[in-house]
């Protein structure tokens, strides 16, 4: 008997918002995330600018959740308290609840902080709390006790393909029967000297430092690279029968997933986009669904040169002729990349999209590169058609992995 | 004298921890009564070594079952 997936629950805190209305509600309106780092920001780093969580979770928690987690952790728990809380806190098994959480980069921000201890202390001053706030399973561990999960707990790494492919994982938990509830999505909060000197340094960063609102600009022709943001998206995925059972409200359908490779470079994109749109055509098949259904699409779309042309040859291999169609959104023109993040934030927005039959808009397009042949929601917000309808959200990482998923509207 | 280090090792307890600073009592188990598990427990260390100069080596931490073990501990050997 197949075992079908619904979104009951959501949680985010991002660059426009501590919560998910508050996000949502700033990306329709096309709020940018991207600000000016603070006088303490090292002036010999190439890029000044990132897009900082709005509410600092430090100030939300409890002192003593802050000193046993990493800032990837504590956006993780904040968003999980209120995707949990969003879908009603339900009564569950707990060998029925399962947890996925995925992370890019993992606990840098302790790492470093433990390394500038070590030196300036010694060994016996590093905090006995830093191997479990920098390990990449940590956020999916903080949340998997903090709602009791003990049909297992699991942490996808592939760099900012990571949160998709937990929400993948944690599906696929679902439709094999291993869980009926799994809080699924990814985090990050990696803004540190060290990472931003490294992406500085692979020149993927955006260095428009003069003007960090209109930075984050994919499609646009003078985009330079990608504005690095903070923060996490979480869903409740739960078999539908369950959710049904006690009456919760649903956002959406999972439809399903497509996991490629690119075998190219590990930090370049397949210009052929092969493996994005293989990805993105086994994501069709999964979800049981024709290219024609995909009304919208969330791309990945970074702003940098070759990330989104590259993906833009992919969505029109994956979805042929209704390329021309689907309306297609670059939210991180707003929230900023959110890495391990970014595939959970994204697919909150295309399930939010297919709920309110509304598009958000691209930010930031002044001169829309003739290159991208896709239908680019850069004058605003678009209105989508009532009917079943499905959206595709594309996330891709460095390693070459791709990951596409399909959610289909209720 | 004993008064001043238990407030202190309260304060510590506290902010380690997240135990209300009025709970931690002389006759209080660190394990059974204030929730310390052992990863507090080693903060706790640090914290009161770096207040009072002490060395609380881990062969003595074993012995400090309770509040009042410690401020025993840490006035005596300070």
């Amino acid at each position: 008997m197949t075992r079908n997936v619904v979104v009951t629950g959501i949680g985010m805190t991002t660059p426009l918002g501590g919560d998910a209305p508050t996000t949502w509600a700033a990306a329709l309106a096309g709020t940018p995330g991207g600000v000016r780092l603070g006088a303490d920001w090292d002036p010999e780093q190439p890029a000044q600018i990132a897009a900082l969580m709005r509410d600092n979770p430090a100030e939300i928690l409890k002192s003593v959740e802050v000193r046993r987690m990493d800032p990837s952790e504590q956006c993780a728990i904040i968003a999980a308290r209120e995707a949990w809380a969003d879908a009603g806190a339900p009564e569950i098994d707990p060998i029925r609840l399962g947890t996925v959480v995925a992370s890019g980069i993992g606990g840098i921000n302790s790492l470093i902080s433990a390394y500038e201890t070590l030196r300036d202390k010694g060994a016996a001053r590093v905090s006995p709390h830093m191997v479990t706030m920098i390990m990449p399973n940590g956020p999916a561990a903080m949340v998997g006790i903090e709602v009791g999960a003990r049909a297992g707990v699991h942490t996808p790494v592939s760099a900012c393909a990571s949160g998709a492919e937990a929400i993948s994982y944690a599906a696929k938990m679902i439709e094999d029967g291993r869980a009926d509830i799994v809080v699924a999505g990814g985090t990050e909060a990696c803004i540190n000297g060290v990472t931003m000197a490294g992406f500085g340094a692979m020149r993927a960063l955006s260095t428009r430092n003069d003007d960090p609102s209109t930075a984050s600009r994919a499609y646009d022709m003078d985009r330079d690279g990608f504005v690095m943001g903070e923060g996490a998206g979480i869903l409740i995925l739960e078999e539908e029968e369950h959710a049904r059972a006690r009456g919760a409200k649903i956002y959406g359908r999972y439809g399903g997933a497509g996991l490629t490779s690119d075998g190219h470079h590990i930090a370049q994109p397949d210009p052929e986009g092969a493996g994005a749109s293989r990805a993105i055509q086994m994501a069709l098949e999964d979800a049981e669904i024709s290219a024609s259904d995909i009304i919208h699409v969330n791309a990945h779309a970074t702003s940098t040169p070759q990330g989104d042309f590259a993906e833009s040859v992919a969505i029109r291999k994956g979805l042929g002729g209704q390329a021309d169609h689907a309306w297609v959104s670059a939210t991180k023109s707003m929230t900023g990349h959110l890495l391990g993040g970014a595939g959970a934030v994204e697919s909150i927005f295309a399930i939010l999209a297919l709920r309110d039959r509304i598009a958000p808009p691209s930010i930031n397009i002044f001169n829309f590169d003739p290159a991208i042949e896709l239908q680019v929601t850069k004058d605003g917000p678009v209105q989508l058609p009532a009917g079943d309808i499905a959206a595709l959200n594309n996330s891709f990482g460095f390693g070459g992995h791709d990951v596409a998923l399909v959610f289909k509207s209720v | 004298m004993s008064e001043d280090i238990l407030a202190g090792l309260a304060g510590i307890v506290n902010e380690v921890a997240g135990v209300p600073a009025e709970d931690v009592q002389l006759d209080k188990s660190f394990v059974d009564d204030l929730d310390v598990d052992s990863l507090s427990m080693v903060e706790v260390v640090m914290a009161c070594e770096d207040k009072w100069g002490v060395k609380i080596p881990d062969s003595e931490v074993k012995n400090l079952k309770t509040v009042g073990d410690a401020v025993s501990y840490i006035t005596a050997n300070m």
